[in-house]
């Protein structure tokens, strides 16, 4: 069964079954807006807060995921999975770090 | 060049969040040999072509990433004197008992300023490779399991203070500088590749605020053919790729980065060439890493992921 999924910030709207993650669902579709990393729970990129409906969630890192995050429904979009339709939105960034390390300002992304 | 002192990449423990994931994903897609398991449930497992007993040691837990990094040295005596030249440098060292690992000797650890627990040991079981010693045959049957490397072949880690880390390895450890990458104002690295033999990297960092991260841990393949054969595999096995088939103008190795089910970035990869010490570290400007071609060289371009994903 395929539930509908909301990126708030972009109003990006896209399917995803209950056995796909919201990540995978995203990149799959062609969608952008939650960054992608890892696909295995274990990076970080893709932190959401899922605003609205009702999920199962995979083995994420505690790195990245406490257990009031999870309670807060703060969570890794590579490891959700929609039991309904769901609003979520974007916490995770892509920092370019070595450049903040340094105290030097953003590089220009790449194409 | 004469191989004393440090000799190699021994093993790394990687954590992993289900372990039988970890193994399915390490034995059966990149084809490792699983040669055991200890008491805390960790799993052992070597690449076909190692000759001791393991290269990668998996540990089940609620985070990803790397514990340790080891290198093997030549014999009981030099881990002696590593150890005393370490302490001498001021940093603090610590035994772990043989057996702690399973069929491998004393270990020296020590915390180096990027985060990371890296160790030294002298002895660790030669299985060997599946072949007779004695007029042996090129390959076992184990070379076409999986993706199949022959080896562990480096590792890259993110972490603070690289400068200090350089001085460590080159200054105690007997490591020589290949290639760096310049930060963006081009006084200082933001990445380092050193050498402790004839390769173009034994283990490379890159500069990053959080301390202990692992960027990916590296197999070698011996051909271009094996790569493309590799991204093939991988893609069957559905496992998310990051960037390649492609090739760095770093090391010029031809490349593939991917993750394992738990978000731990590998590398399979052949190629590169044979530096020695006398040779002049090659350098690229932060621009280089990406336009130059550093990074991607068909594609010159800085992938987004490679900076900023880590475990």
């Amino acid at each position: 069964m395929s539930h509908q999924v909301l990126i708030e910030e972009t109003g990006e709207r896209y399917d995803c079954g209950e056995h796909e993650s919201l990540l995978v669902a995203m990149a799959r579709s062609g969608r952008r807006g939650i960054p992608l990393g890892c696909r295995g729970g274990g990076c970080g990129v893709c932190k959401v807060q899922v605003t609205s409906g009702d999920f199962t969630a995979g083995v994420m890192s505690r790195q990245h995921v406490s257990e009031d995050d999870q309670a807060r429904r703060c969570v890794l979009a590579c490891r959700v999975f929609p039991r309904a339709d769901v609003s979520v939105k974007v916490l995770g960034k892509m920092h370019r770090a070595v450049c903040t390390a340094a105290g030097l300002g953003p590089v220009p992304a790449s194409k | 060049m004469a191989m004393t002192g440090v000799l190699r990449p021994g093993h790394a423990q990687l954590r992993v969040m289900n372990l039988e994931d970890g193994v399915r994903h390490y034995r059966d897609v990149l084809g490792m040999v699983e040669t055991g398991r200890d008491a805390q449930g960790r799993v052992y497992l070597k690449c076909w072509d190692e000759r001791d007993h393991s290269s990668l040691i998996l540990r089940e837990a609620d985070r990803a990433g790397i514990d340790f990094f080891a290198f093997k040295v030549l014999d009981p005596a030099t881990l002696d004197t590593l150890e005393s030249d370490l302490r001498a440098y001021g940093l603090t060292t610590e035994r772990f008992p043989a057996g702690e690992l399973l069929e491998t000797g004393e270990r020296v650890r020590f915390e180096i300023p990027s985060g990371h627990l890296i160790e030294l040991y002298a002895e660790k079981t030669a299985v060997g490779n599946g072949l007779q010693v004695l007029n042996p045959a090129p390959w076992t049957p184990a070379k076409e399991n999986g993706v199949a490397p022959v080896r562990l072949d480096h590792c890259l880690l993110y972490g603070p203070n690289i400068a200090e880390v350089q001085k460590i390895f080159t200054e105690v450890l007997g490591f020589y500088l290949v290639e760096r990458v310049l930060t963006p104002d081009g006084d200082g690295n933001a990445a380092i590749w050193m050498s402790c033999s004839h390769k173009v990297h034994d283990i490379a960092f890159v500069e990053h605020p959080e301390p202990g991260k692992l960027h990916h841990l590296s197999f070698l393949l011996e051909t271009w053919e094996e790569v493309l054969r590799a991204a093939d595999i991988l893609s069957m096995n559905k496992v998310p790729l990051d960037i390649g088939p492609t090739r760095h103008g770093v090391t010029r190795g031809c490349t593939i980065y991917a993750w394992d089910p738990s978000g731990n970035r590998f590398e399979t990869f052949m190629g590169g060439y044979q530096p020695y010490p006398d040779y002049a570290p090659t350098t690229w400007t932060f621009d280089g890493l990406g336009a130059g071609g550093g990074l991607d060289y068909p594609q010159r371009k800085l992938h987004e992921s490679f900076l900023t994903v880590v475990s």
